[in-house]
Protein backbone atom coordinates (compact mmCIF):
# COMPACT_ATOMS: atom_id res chain seq x y z
CA UNK A 1 0.00 0.00 0.00
CA UNK A 2 2.97 2.39 0.50
CA UNK A 3 3.46 5.36 -2.19
CA UNK A 4 -0.07 5.21 -2.66
CA UNK A 5 -0.15 9.06 -1.90
CA UNK A 6 -2.49 8.04 0.55
CA UNK A 7 -1.33 10.66 2.51
CA UNK A 8 -1.60 14.28 0.23
CA UNK A 9 -4.79 15.63 2.07
CA UNK A 10 -2.68 15.88 5.18
CA UNK A 11 0.82 17.60 3.05
CA UNK A 12 -1.68 20.09 1.68
CA UNK A 13 -2.53 20.57 5.70
CA UNK A 14 1.20 20.67 6.65
CA UNK A 15 1.93 23.13 3.51
CA UNK A 16 -0.80 25.74 5.50
CA UNK A 17 -3.03 25.51 1.89
CA UNK A 18 -6.00 23.11 3.95
CA UNK A 19 -6.52 25.33 7.21
CA UNK A 20 -9.47 24.16 9.58
CA UNK A 21 -11.05 27.27 8.92
CA UNK A 22 -11.16 26.79 4.85
CA UNK A 23 -12.16 22.90 5.41
CA UNK A 24 -14.98 24.40 7.94
CA UNK A 25 -15.91 26.69 5.40
CA UNK A 26 -15.60 24.21 2.08
CA UNK A 27 -17.82 21.87 4.32
CA UNK A 28 -20.72 24.56 5.11
CA UNK A 29 -20.31 25.35 1.29
CA UNK A 30 -20.68 21.32 0.11
CA UNK A 31 -23.39 21.70 2.57
CA UNK A 32 -25.28 24.33 1.47
CA UNK A 33 -25.15 22.90 -2.09
CA UNK A 34 -26.98 19.79 -1.24
CA UNK A 35 -29.67 21.68 0.44
CA UNK A 36 -29.91 23.35 -2.73
CA UNK A 37 -29.44 20.80 -5.06
CA UNK A 38 -33.40 19.24 -5.45
CA UNK A 39 -34.72 22.85 -6.53
CA UNK A 40 -32.15 22.43 -9.55
CA UNK A 41 -31.69 18.95 -9.92
CA UNK A 42 -34.63 16.02 -9.67
CA UNK A 43 -35.08 14.91 -6.33
CA UNK A 44 -35.05 11.39 -7.01
CA UNK A 45 -32.17 10.83 -8.86
CA UNK A 46 -30.22 12.95 -6.40
CA UNK A 47 -31.31 10.69 -3.54
CA UNK A 48 -30.27 8.09 -5.18
CA UNK A 49 -27.06 10.01 -5.44
CA UNK A 50 -26.84 10.18 -2.01
CA UNK A 51 -27.78 6.63 -0.66
CA UNK A 52 -24.50 5.21 -3.01
CA UNK A 53 -22.34 8.13 -1.78
CA UNK A 54 -23.03 7.01 1.92
CA UNK A 55 -22.74 3.42 1.04
CA UNK A 56 -19.39 3.99 -0.81
CA UNK A 57 -18.26 6.45 2.26
CA UNK A 58 -18.85 2.73 4.53
CA UNK A 59 -16.86 0.68 2.21
CA UNK A 60 -14.41 3.76 1.98
CA UNK A 61 -13.64 3.20 5.70
CA UNK A 62 -12.51 -0.45 4.97
CA UNK A 63 -10.90 -0.16 1.74
CA UNK A 64 -9.26 3.26 1.87
CA UNK A 65 -8.60 3.70 5.88
CA UNK A 66 -8.22 -0.12 7.37
CA UNK A 67 -6.48 -1.58 4.01
CA UNK A 68 -9.21 -4.44 3.81
CA UNK A 69 -11.28 -4.83 0.02
CA UNK A 70 -14.44 -6.25 0.81
CA UNK A 71 -16.65 -7.80 -2.00
CA UNK A 72 -19.79 -8.28 0.00
CA UNK A 73 -20.83 -5.31 0.80
CA UNK A 74 -24.04 -5.62 -1.36
CA UNK A 75 -25.00 -8.26 1.50
CA UNK A 76 -25.65 -5.57 3.80
CA UNK A 77 -27.06 -2.90 1.29
CA UNK A 78 -29.50 -5.30 0.03
CA UNK A 79 -30.58 -7.10 3.24
CA UNK A 80 -31.05 -3.34 5.00
CA UNK A 81 -33.19 -2.69 2.44
CA UNK A 82 -35.75 -5.75 2.36
CA UNK A 83 -35.85 -5.91 6.28
CA UNK A 84 -37.18 -1.86 6.06
CA UNK A 85 -39.18 -2.76 3.32
CA UNK A 86 -40.73 -5.81 5.10
CA UNK A 87 -41.21 -3.45 8.25
CA UNK A 88 -42.33 -0.79 6.73
CA UNK A 89 -44.95 -2.72 4.10
CA UNK A 90 -46.19 -5.63 6.19
CA UNK A 91 -46.05 -4.69 10.15
CA UNK A 92 -46.52 -1.04 9.33
CA UNK A 93 -43.69 0.16 11.37
CA UNK A 94 -43.27 3.90 11.62
CA UNK A 95 -40.33 5.31 8.99
CA UNK A 96 -37.06 5.67 11.37
CA UNK A 97 -37.74 2.17 13.36
CA UNK A 98 -38.14 0.50 9.95
CA UNK A 99 -34.71 2.13 8.94
CA UNK A 100 -33.05 1.60 12.68
CA UNK A 101 -34.19 -2.46 12.28
CA UNK A 102 -32.61 -2.59 8.52
CA UNK A 103 -29.23 -0.98 9.70
CA UNK A 104 -29.50 -2.92 13.19
CA UNK A 105 -29.73 -6.01 11.21
CA UNK A 106 -27.11 -5.40 8.78
CA UNK A 107 -24.72 -4.54 11.45
CA UNK A 108 -25.43 -7.82 13.37
CA UNK A 109 -24.61 -9.91 9.68
CA UNK A 110 -21.66 -7.73 10.00
CA UNK A 111 -20.27 -8.96 13.18
CA UNK A 112 -21.19 -12.35 11.53
CA UNK A 113 -19.21 -12.00 8.37
CA UNK A 114 -16.43 -10.14 9.68
CA UNK A 115 -15.54 -12.37 12.31
CA UNK A 116 -15.22 -15.33 9.83
CA UNK A 117 -13.81 -12.95 7.20
CA UNK A 118 -10.89 -10.76 8.96
CA UNK A 119 -9.02 -14.16 10.05
CA UNK A 120 -7.78 -14.42 6.09
CA UNK A 121 -6.41 -11.21 4.50
CA UNK A 122 -5.92 -9.85 1.60
CA UNK A 123 -7.76 -12.06 -1.67
CA UNK A 124 -9.29 -14.36 0.68
CA UNK A 125 -10.56 -12.03 2.74
CA UNK A 126 -12.20 -10.61 -0.71
CA UNK A 127 -13.54 -14.40 -1.53
CA UNK A 128 -14.77 -15.29 1.94
CA UNK A 129 -16.98 -11.75 1.87
CA UNK A 130 -17.92 -12.76 -1.87
CA UNK A 131 -19.03 -16.08 -0.29
CA UNK A 132 -21.55 -14.58 1.84
CA UNK A 133 -23.04 -12.32 -0.07
CA UNK A 134 -23.70 -15.13 -2.62
CA UNK A 135 -25.64 -16.77 0.24
CA UNK A 136 -27.42 -13.75 0.98
CA UNK A 137 -28.05 -13.38 -2.48
CA UNK A 138 -29.26 -17.15 -2.91
CA UNK A 139 -31.31 -16.51 0.53
CA UNK A 140 -32.96 -13.54 -1.15
CA UNK A 141 -33.98 -15.44 -4.00
CA UNK A 142 -35.49 -18.68 -2.08
CA UNK A 143 -37.50 -16.82 0.94
CA UNK A 144 -40.78 -15.71 0.35
CA UNK A 145 -41.07 -11.87 1.73
CA UNK A 146 -38.50 -10.67 -0.62
CA UNK A 147 -40.71 -11.74 -3.67
CA UNK A 148 -37.97 -13.22 -5.43
CA UNK A 149 -37.15 -12.07 -8.80
CA UNK A 150 -40.11 -9.63 -8.82
CA UNK A 151 -38.65 -8.09 -5.33
CA UNK A 152 -40.69 -6.46 -2.31
CA UNK A 153 -42.78 -3.61 -4.35
CA UNK A 154 -45.55 -0.57 -2.18
CA UNK A 155 -42.77 -0.04 -0.08
CA UNK A 156 -44.70 3.08 1.71
CA UNK A 157 -42.69 6.21 2.80
CA UNK A 158 -44.48 6.76 5.87
CA UNK A 159 -43.96 9.90 7.80
CA UNK A 160 -40.82 11.60 9.49
CA UNK A 161 -41.46 12.24 12.88
CA UNK A 162 -44.55 10.91 12.17
CA UNK A 163 -45.52 14.36 11.47
CA UNK A 164 -44.34 15.30 8.08
CA UNK A 165 -46.04 13.01 4.87
CA UNK A 166 -42.84 11.78 3.12
CA UNK A 167 -44.97 11.35 -0.16
CA UNK A 168 -43.54 14.62 -1.31
CA UNK A 169 -40.10 14.66 -3.18
CA UNK A 170 -39.11 17.20 -1.22
CA UNK A 171 -40.28 16.37 2.17
CA UNK A 172 -38.21 13.23 0.68
CA UNK A 173 -35.12 14.55 -0.10
CA UNK A 174 -34.27 16.15 2.92
CA UNK A 175 -35.10 13.18 4.85
CA UNK A 176 -32.52 11.44 3.37
CA UNK A 177 -30.28 14.69 3.09
CA UNK A 178 -30.12 14.46 6.98
CA UNK A 179 -29.77 10.29 6.71
CA UNK A 180 -26.81 11.19 4.90
CA UNK A 181 -25.23 13.90 6.65
CA UNK A 182 -25.75 12.09 10.11
CA UNK A 183 -24.20 8.74 8.37
CA UNK A 184 -21.20 10.69 6.57
CA UNK A 185 -20.54 12.27 9.99
CA UNK A 186 -20.07 8.98 11.96
CA UNK A 187 -17.46 8.44 9.21
CA UNK A 188 -15.72 11.08 9.48
CA UNK A 189 -15.19 11.41 13.28
CA UNK A 190 -14.37 7.58 12.97
CA UNK A 191 -11.83 8.20 10.63
CA UNK A 192 -10.29 11.48 12.30
CA UNK A 193 -10.80 9.34 15.87
CA UNK A 194 -8.20 7.61 18.00
CA UNK A 195 -9.52 4.34 16.38
CA UNK A 196 -9.17 5.79 13.35
CA UNK A 197 -5.71 6.22 14.09
CA UNK A 198 -4.59 2.64 14.92
CA UNK A 199 -6.44 1.70 11.56
CA UNK A 200 -3.93 3.54 9.32
CA UNK A 201 -1.42 2.36 11.26
CA UNK A 202 -2.91 -1.63 10.82
CA UNK A 203 -3.70 -0.52 6.84
CA UNK A 204 -0.12 0.54 6.84
CA UNK A 205 2.00 -2.00 8.38
CA UNK A 206 0.09 -4.73 10.06
CA UNK A 207 2.78 -7.11 11.40
CA UNK A 208 3.76 -3.70 13.31
CA UNK A 209 0.74 -2.78 14.41
CA UNK A 210 0.28 -6.04 16.46
CA UNK A 211 4.18 -5.35 17.42
CA UNK A 212 2.62 -2.29 19.19
CA UNK A 213 0.15 -4.36 21.36
CA UNK A 214 -2.59 -3.60 19.01
CA UNK A 215 -4.98 -6.77 19.06
CA UNK A 216 -5.25 -6.10 14.82
CA UNK A 217 -7.80 -8.27 14.04
CA UNK A 218 -10.62 -6.46 17.16
CA UNK A 219 -10.01 -3.06 15.13
CA UNK A 220 -10.50 -4.64 11.44
CA UNK A 221 -13.87 -6.49 13.21
CA UNK A 222 -14.91 -2.90 14.81
CA UNK A 223 -14.12 -1.06 11.43
CA UNK A 224 -15.89 -4.14 9.47
CA UNK A 225 -19.19 -3.60 12.21
CA UNK A 226 -19.26 -0.10 11.60
CA UNK A 227 -19.18 -0.27 6.94
CA UNK A 228 -21.54 -3.15 7.08
CA UNK A 229 -23.83 -0.82 9.31
CA UNK A 230 -23.61 2.37 7.71
CA UNK A 231 -23.91 0.47 3.97
CA UNK A 232 -27.24 -0.46 5.71
CA UNK A 233 -28.19 2.63 6.54
CA UNK A 234 -28.10 3.27 3.15
CA UNK A 235 -29.43 0.58 1.64
CA UNK A 236 -32.72 0.86 4.11
CA UNK A 237 -32.83 4.58 2.85
CA UNK A 238 -33.07 3.56 -0.74
CA UNK A 239 -35.40 1.11 -0.42
CA UNK A 240 -37.57 3.56 1.48
CA UNK A 241 -36.72 6.66 -1.59
CA UNK A 242 -37.38 4.18 -4.22
CA UNK A 243 -40.24 2.11 -2.62
CA UNK A 244 -39.03 -0.82 -3.86
CA UNK A 245 -36.10 -3.19 -3.26
CA UNK A 246 -34.74 -5.70 -5.44
CA UNK A 247 -32.27 -8.38 -6.20
CA UNK A 248 -30.09 -6.00 -7.97
CA UNK A 249 -29.21 -4.50 -4.56
CA UNK A 250 -27.64 -7.95 -2.94
CA UNK A 251 -26.48 -9.15 -6.31
CA UNK A 252 -22.55 -9.28 -6.96
CA UNK A 253 -22.81 -6.61 -9.50
CA UNK A 254 -23.58 -3.84 -6.87
CA UNK A 255 -20.14 -4.79 -4.96
CA UNK A 256 -18.26 -4.61 -7.38
CA UNK A 257 -19.87 -0.90 -7.99
CA UNK A 258 -18.97 -0.19 -4.96
CA UNK A 259 -15.01 -0.40 -5.46
CA UNK A 260 -15.29 1.17 -8.84
CA UNK A 261 -17.25 4.30 -7.05
CA UNK A 262 -14.51 4.67 -4.57
CA UNK A 263 -11.50 4.15 -6.65
CA UNK A 264 -12.91 6.34 -9.40
CA UNK A 265 -13.33 9.39 -6.67
CA UNK A 266 -10.10 8.33 -4.40
CA UNK A 267 -9.54 5.56 -2.20
CA UNK A 268 -8.44 6.63 1.55
CA UNK A 269 -10.12 10.62 0.93
CA UNK A 270 -12.93 11.79 2.86
CA UNK A 271 -14.88 13.52 0.06
CA UNK A 272 -13.55 10.66 -3.01
CA UNK A 273 -16.50 7.71 -2.55
CA UNK A 274 -19.45 10.80 -2.64
CA UNK A 275 -17.74 12.22 -5.69
CA UNK A 276 -17.23 8.76 -7.12
CA UNK A 277 -20.82 7.69 -6.46
CA UNK A 278 -21.78 10.82 -7.91
CA UNK A 279 -20.20 10.12 -11.00
CA UNK A 280 -21.50 6.66 -11.61
CA UNK A 281 -25.00 7.13 -10.54
CA UNK A 282 -24.92 9.88 -13.01
CA UNK A 283 -23.24 8.14 -15.99
CA UNK A 284 -25.76 5.51 -15.52
CA UNK A 285 -29.42 7.68 -15.24
CA UNK A 286 -27.98 10.48 -17.94
CA UNK A 287 -27.10 7.69 -20.59
CA UNK A 288 -29.72 5.26 -20.18
CA UNK A 289 -30.46 6.11 -23.39
CA UNK A 290 -27.61 3.90 -24.47
CA UNK A 291 -29.37 0.99 -23.53
CA UNK A 292 -26.72 -1.81 -22.40
CA UNK A 293 -24.05 0.15 -23.92
CA UNK A 294 -23.72 2.47 -20.59
CA UNK A 295 -21.97 -0.88 -18.99
CA UNK A 296 -18.79 -0.10 -21.98
CA UNK A 297 -18.97 3.30 -21.08
CA UNK A 298 -19.14 2.89 -17.78
CA UNK A 299 -16.09 0.51 -18.15
CA UNK A 300 -14.10 2.43 -20.09
CA UNK A 301 -14.45 5.53 -18.33
CA UNK A 302 -13.48 3.33 -15.39
CA UNK A 303 -10.18 2.41 -16.91
CA UNK A 304 -9.30 5.76 -18.41
CA UNK A 305 -10.31 7.19 -14.87
CA UNK A 306 -8.26 4.80 -12.73
CA UNK A 307 -5.35 5.10 -15.05
CA UNK A 308 -4.95 8.61 -15.38
CA UNK A 309 -6.16 9.55 -12.45
CA UNK A 310 -4.31 6.37 -10.04
CA UNK A 311 -5.76 8.51 -6.96
CA UNK A 312 -9.22 8.96 -7.95
CA UNK A 313 -10.46 12.13 -8.95
CA UNK A 314 -10.75 13.36 -5.45
CA UNK A 315 -6.84 12.53 -4.68
CA UNK A 316 -6.15 13.91 -7.96
CA UNK A 317 -7.96 17.37 -7.19
CA UNK A 318 -5.78 17.12 -3.43
CA UNK A 319 -2.53 17.49 -5.62
CA UNK A 320 -3.20 19.37 -7.99
CA UNK A 321 -4.11 22.18 -4.79
CA UNK A 322 -0.62 21.12 -3.78
CA UNK A 323 0.81 22.56 -7.03
CA UNK A 324 -1.29 25.95 -7.03
CA UNK A 325 -1.91 26.88 -3.34
CA UNK A 326 -4.60 29.22 -3.11
CA UNK B 1 18.38 -17.76 38.76
CA UNK B 2 14.51 -16.45 38.95
CA UNK B 3 14.80 -12.66 38.75
CA UNK B 4 18.40 -12.69 37.16
CA UNK B 5 16.78 -13.39 34.07
CA UNK B 6 14.16 -11.86 32.30
CA UNK B 7 13.44 -14.39 29.74
CA UNK B 8 14.14 -18.44 29.49
CA UNK B 9 13.58 -20.74 27.24
CA UNK B 10 13.58 -24.20 27.98
CA UNK B 11 13.78 -27.01 24.16
CA UNK B 12 11.75 -24.50 22.04
CA UNK B 13 11.37 -26.21 19.04
CA UNK B 14 9.71 -25.17 15.88
CA UNK B 15 8.93 -27.78 12.87
CA UNK B 16 7.75 -26.99 9.45
CA UNK B 17 6.38 -30.54 7.83
CA UNK B 18 9.28 -32.61 8.85
CA UNK B 19 11.80 -29.57 8.58
CA UNK B 20 13.35 -28.62 12.18
CA UNK B 21 13.86 -24.96 11.90
CA UNK B 22 14.73 -24.96 15.98
CA UNK B 23 15.47 -27.64 17.17
CA UNK B 24 15.76 -27.65 21.42
CA UNK B 25 17.09 -24.00 21.98
CA UNK B 26 17.77 -23.43 25.42
CA UNK B 27 18.04 -19.52 26.38
CA UNK B 28 18.69 -17.76 29.29
CA UNK B 29 18.49 -13.59 28.89
CA UNK B 30 19.89 -11.37 31.48
CA UNK B 31 17.73 -8.30 32.99
CA UNK B 32 19.62 -5.52 31.79
CA UNK B 33 22.35 -7.02 29.46
CA UNK B 34 22.61 -6.84 25.49
CA UNK B 35 22.07 -10.19 24.52
CA UNK B 36 23.19 -11.52 20.59
CA UNK B 37 21.81 -14.07 18.72
CA UNK B 38 23.98 -14.73 15.76
CA UNK B 39 24.39 -17.47 13.51
CA UNK B 40 24.96 -18.27 9.69
CA UNK B 41 21.88 -17.62 7.18
CA UNK B 42 19.20 -20.28 8.06
CA UNK B 43 20.84 -20.66 11.63
CA UNK B 44 16.44 -20.03 12.89
CA UNK B 45 17.48 -16.95 14.38
CA UNK B 46 14.68 -15.10 12.97
CA UNK B 47 12.08 -17.75 13.73
CA UNK B 48 13.89 -18.30 17.26
CA UNK B 49 12.46 -13.83 17.41
CA UNK B 50 8.83 -14.97 15.68
CA UNK B 51 8.40 -17.59 18.61
CA UNK B 52 9.69 -15.25 21.44
CA UNK B 53 6.82 -12.84 20.44
CA UNK B 54 4.31 -15.79 19.20
CA UNK B 55 4.09 -14.09 15.77
CA UNK B 56 4.72 -17.91 15.28
CA UNK B 57 3.84 -21.29 17.66
CA UNK B 58 6.14 -23.52 18.70
CA UNK B 59 6.01 -27.10 18.21
CA UNK B 60 7.10 -27.82 21.86
CA UNK B 61 9.25 -26.03 24.44
CA UNK B 62 8.45 -23.59 26.87
CA UNK B 63 8.87 -19.78 27.10
CA UNK B 64 9.00 -17.99 30.43
CA UNK B 65 9.36 -14.43 30.69
CA UNK B 66 9.42 -12.40 33.66
CA UNK B 67 8.77 -16.08 35.64
CA UNK B 68 5.91 -16.21 33.70
CA UNK B 69 5.10 -18.87 30.99
CA UNK B 70 3.72 -16.83 27.89
CA UNK B 71 3.97 -20.19 25.61
CA UNK B 72 0.39 -19.94 24.55
CA UNK B 73 -0.29 -16.13 25.15
CA UNK B 74 -1.07 -14.43 21.98
CA UNK B 75 1.00 -11.77 19.99
CA UNK B 76 -0.71 -8.54 21.62
CA UNK B 77 -0.68 -9.19 25.06
CA UNK B 78 3.00 -10.38 24.79
CA UNK B 79 3.81 -6.93 23.53
CA UNK B 80 1.99 -5.36 25.95
CA UNK B 81 3.84 -6.95 28.94
CA UNK B 82 6.45 -4.94 27.65
CA UNK B 83 8.23 -7.22 25.10
CA UNK B 84 8.34 -5.56 22.41
CA UNK B 85 10.22 -6.88 18.81
CA UNK B 86 11.43 -4.84 15.59
CA UNK B 87 11.63 -6.52 12.47
CA UNK B 88 14.07 -7.70 9.36
CA UNK B 89 13.07 -4.95 6.82
CA UNK B 90 12.59 -1.80 8.87
CA UNK B 91 9.30 -1.48 10.09
CA UNK B 92 7.67 2.34 9.64
CA UNK B 93 4.14 3.16 9.15
CA UNK B 94 5.28 4.96 5.85
CA UNK B 95 2.22 7.04 4.61
CA UNK B 96 2.43 8.12 8.51
CA UNK B 97 4.09 11.32 9.48
CA UNK B 98 7.35 10.33 11.88
CA UNK B 99 5.27 12.28 15.13
CA UNK B 100 2.20 10.03 13.90
CA UNK B 101 4.61 6.92 14.05
CA UNK B 102 5.33 7.60 17.61
CA UNK B 103 1.67 8.13 18.69
CA UNK B 104 0.69 5.90 17.23
CA UNK B 105 2.85 3.54 19.92
CA UNK B 106 2.07 6.36 22.70
CA UNK B 107 -1.57 6.40 22.27
CA UNK B 108 -2.32 2.76 23.38
CA UNK B 109 -1.89 3.97 26.71
CA UNK B 110 -4.53 6.42 26.86
CA UNK B 111 -7.17 3.66 26.56
CA UNK B 112 -9.40 5.16 23.69
CA UNK B 113 -7.92 3.50 21.00
CA UNK B 114 -11.61 1.96 20.30
CA UNK B 115 -13.15 5.30 20.72
CA UNK B 116 -14.31 6.12 17.16
CA UNK B 117 -16.73 8.51 18.65
CA UNK B 118 -13.83 11.08 19.83
CA UNK B 119 -12.04 13.34 18.36
CA UNK B 120 -8.04 12.94 17.06
CA UNK B 121 -7.58 16.23 18.93
CA UNK B 122 -7.46 14.12 22.26
CA UNK B 123 -4.15 12.75 21.23
CA UNK B 124 -2.52 16.45 21.33
CA UNK B 125 -1.39 15.55 24.43
CA UNK B 126 0.81 12.92 23.18
CA UNK B 127 2.73 15.09 21.34
CA UNK B 128 5.16 16.40 24.20
CA UNK B 129 6.41 12.74 25.15
CA UNK B 130 6.76 12.25 20.91
CA UNK B 131 9.15 15.34 20.58
CA UNK B 132 10.68 13.93 23.55
CA UNK B 133 11.44 10.33 22.28
CA UNK B 134 12.36 11.64 18.59
CA UNK B 135 15.16 14.21 20.48
CA UNK B 136 16.50 10.58 21.20
CA UNK B 137 17.19 9.26 18.05
CA UNK B 138 18.29 12.58 16.52
CA UNK B 139 14.56 12.99 14.96
CA UNK B 140 12.93 15.91 16.24
CA UNK B 141 13.55 17.99 13.03
CA UNK B 142 11.98 15.42 10.86
CA UNK B 143 8.52 15.26 12.67
CA UNK B 144 6.37 16.13 10.20
CA UNK B 145 7.83 14.09 7.44
CA UNK B 146 5.97 11.25 6.07
CA UNK B 147 8.05 8.30 6.62
CA UNK B 148 8.73 6.89 3.46
CA UNK B 149 10.37 9.61 2.62
CA UNK B 150 13.18 8.97 5.31
CA UNK B 151 16.42 8.05 4.40
CA UNK B 152 17.38 4.12 5.50
CA UNK B 153 18.92 4.70 8.32
CA UNK B 154 16.41 7.21 9.66
CA UNK B 155 13.84 5.00 8.96
CA UNK B 156 15.61 2.78 11.52
CA UNK B 157 16.11 5.46 13.93
CA UNK B 158 12.02 5.85 13.89
CA UNK B 159 11.53 2.33 14.38
CA UNK B 160 13.95 2.49 17.79
CA UNK B 161 11.78 5.50 18.96
CA UNK B 162 8.39 3.73 18.27
CA UNK B 163 9.70 0.61 20.06
CA UNK B 164 11.21 3.16 23.00
CA UNK B 165 7.82 4.85 23.44
CA UNK B 166 6.30 1.36 24.74
CA UNK B 167 9.02 1.70 27.08
CA UNK B 168 9.61 -2.14 26.95
CA UNK B 169 11.84 -3.95 29.55
CA UNK B 170 12.75 -6.35 26.76
CA UNK B 171 13.45 -5.29 23.26
CA UNK B 172 14.23 -7.46 20.33
CA UNK B 173 16.18 -6.16 17.78
CA UNK B 174 16.18 -7.96 14.17
CA UNK B 175 19.08 -7.03 12.27
CA UNK B 176 18.96 -3.45 13.41
CA UNK B 177 22.21 -2.53 11.50
CA UNK B 178 20.97 -4.60 8.14
CA UNK B 179 21.60 -2.78 4.61
CA UNK B 180 22.81 0.27 6.37
CA UNK B 181 25.94 2.09 5.17
CA UNK B 182 29.32 3.00 7.58
CA UNK B 183 27.88 6.67 9.19
CA UNK B 184 24.45 4.65 10.01
CA UNK B 185 26.03 1.46 11.36
CA UNK B 186 27.72 3.89 13.76
CA UNK B 187 24.72 6.11 14.66
CA UNK B 188 22.50 3.08 15.35
CA UNK B 189 25.30 1.26 17.75
CA UNK B 190 25.38 4.34 19.77
CA UNK B 191 21.50 4.43 19.60
CA UNK B 192 21.35 0.91 20.96
CA UNK B 193 23.63 2.05 23.67
CA UNK B 194 21.97 4.47 24.91
CA UNK B 195 18.66 3.51 24.76
CA UNK B 196 19.81 -0.36 26.73
CA UNK B 197 20.53 1.66 29.74
CA UNK B 198 17.38 0.15 32.24
CA UNK B 199 16.36 -2.38 30.18
CA UNK B 200 17.15 -5.38 28.60
CA UNK B 201 18.07 -6.39 24.45
CA UNK B 202 17.94 -9.22 22.43
CA UNK B 203 19.37 -8.87 18.92
CA UNK B 204 19.86 -10.51 16.02
CA UNK B 205 22.80 -9.19 13.77
CA UNK B 206 25.37 -10.57 11.29
CA UNK B 207 27.68 -7.32 11.56
CA UNK B 208 30.32 -9.30 14.09
CA UNK B 209 32.29 -5.77 15.16
CA UNK B 210 28.43 -4.40 16.13
CA UNK B 211 28.04 -7.67 18.41
CA UNK B 212 31.98 -7.56 19.78
CA UNK B 213 30.76 -3.56 20.31
CA UNK B 214 27.65 -3.98 22.03
CA UNK B 215 26.58 -7.34 23.38
CA UNK B 216 27.56 -8.45 27.21
CA UNK B 217 26.55 -11.98 26.23
CA UNK B 218 26.33 -14.21 22.90
CA UNK B 219 24.70 -17.16 21.88
CA UNK B 220 25.75 -18.69 18.60
CA UNK B 221 22.72 -20.65 16.56
CA UNK B 222 23.71 -23.45 13.68
CA UNK B 223 21.05 -25.43 12.42
CA UNK B 224 18.44 -24.47 14.70
CA UNK B 225 20.18 -25.77 17.41
CA UNK B 226 22.19 -23.52 19.84
CA UNK B 227 26.36 -24.30 19.33
CA UNK B 228 27.66 -21.90 21.92
CA UNK B 229 27.37 -19.19 24.53
CA UNK B 230 29.65 -16.71 26.78
CA UNK B 231 31.09 -13.98 26.11
CA UNK B 232 32.39 -12.45 22.59
CA UNK B 233 36.01 -12.97 23.41
CA UNK B 234 35.34 -16.09 24.54
CA UNK B 235 32.74 -17.19 21.69
CA UNK B 236 35.15 -16.13 18.89
CA UNK B 237 37.90 -18.70 19.60
CA UNK B 238 35.44 -21.53 19.83
CA UNK B 239 36.52 -24.12 16.96
CA UNK B 240 32.98 -25.33 16.49
CA UNK B 241 31.80 -21.50 16.11
CA UNK B 242 34.58 -20.63 13.37
CA UNK B 243 34.04 -24.31 12.04
CA UNK B 244 29.98 -23.12 11.42
CA UNK B 245 31.22 -19.42 9.97
CA UNK B 246 33.89 -20.64 7.97
CA UNK B 247 33.74 -24.25 7.09
CA UNK B 248 35.45 -27.24 8.03
CA UNK B 249 39.02 -27.17 7.90
CA UNK B 250 39.26 -30.52 5.12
Amino acid sequence: MSGTGIHEPRTLIRMGVITPRRKAIFFAVMAGLGALAPFAVYPVFLMNVLCMALFASAFNLLLGYTGLLSFGHAAFLGSAGYVTGHALKVWGWPTEAGILLGTLVATVLGLVIGGLAIRRSGIYFAMITLGFAQMIYFVAVQLPFTGGEDGLQGIPRGKALGLFPLEGRYAMYYFVYVVFLLGFYVIYRTIHSPFGHVLRSIRENEPRALSLGYDVDRYKLVAFVISAGLAGLAGATKAVVLQFETLTDVHWHKSGEVVLMTLLGGMGTVMGPSAGALIVVAMENYLSGFGDWVTVIIGCVFVVGVLAFRRGFVGEAARLLKSFPI
Amino acid sequence: MGDDFILITEGLRKEYMGFVAVNGVDLQVRRGSIHALIGPNGAGKTTVFNLLTRFQAPTAGRIVYKGRDITRERPADVARQGMVRSFQISAVFPNLTVRENVRVALQRKLGTSFHFWKSDASLRVLHERAEELLAAVDLEAYQDTVAVELPYGRKRALEIATTLALEPELMLLDEPTQGMGHEDVGRVVELIRRVSAGRTILMVEHNLSVVANLSHRITVLARGSVLAEGPYAEVSKDPAVLEAYIGAPE
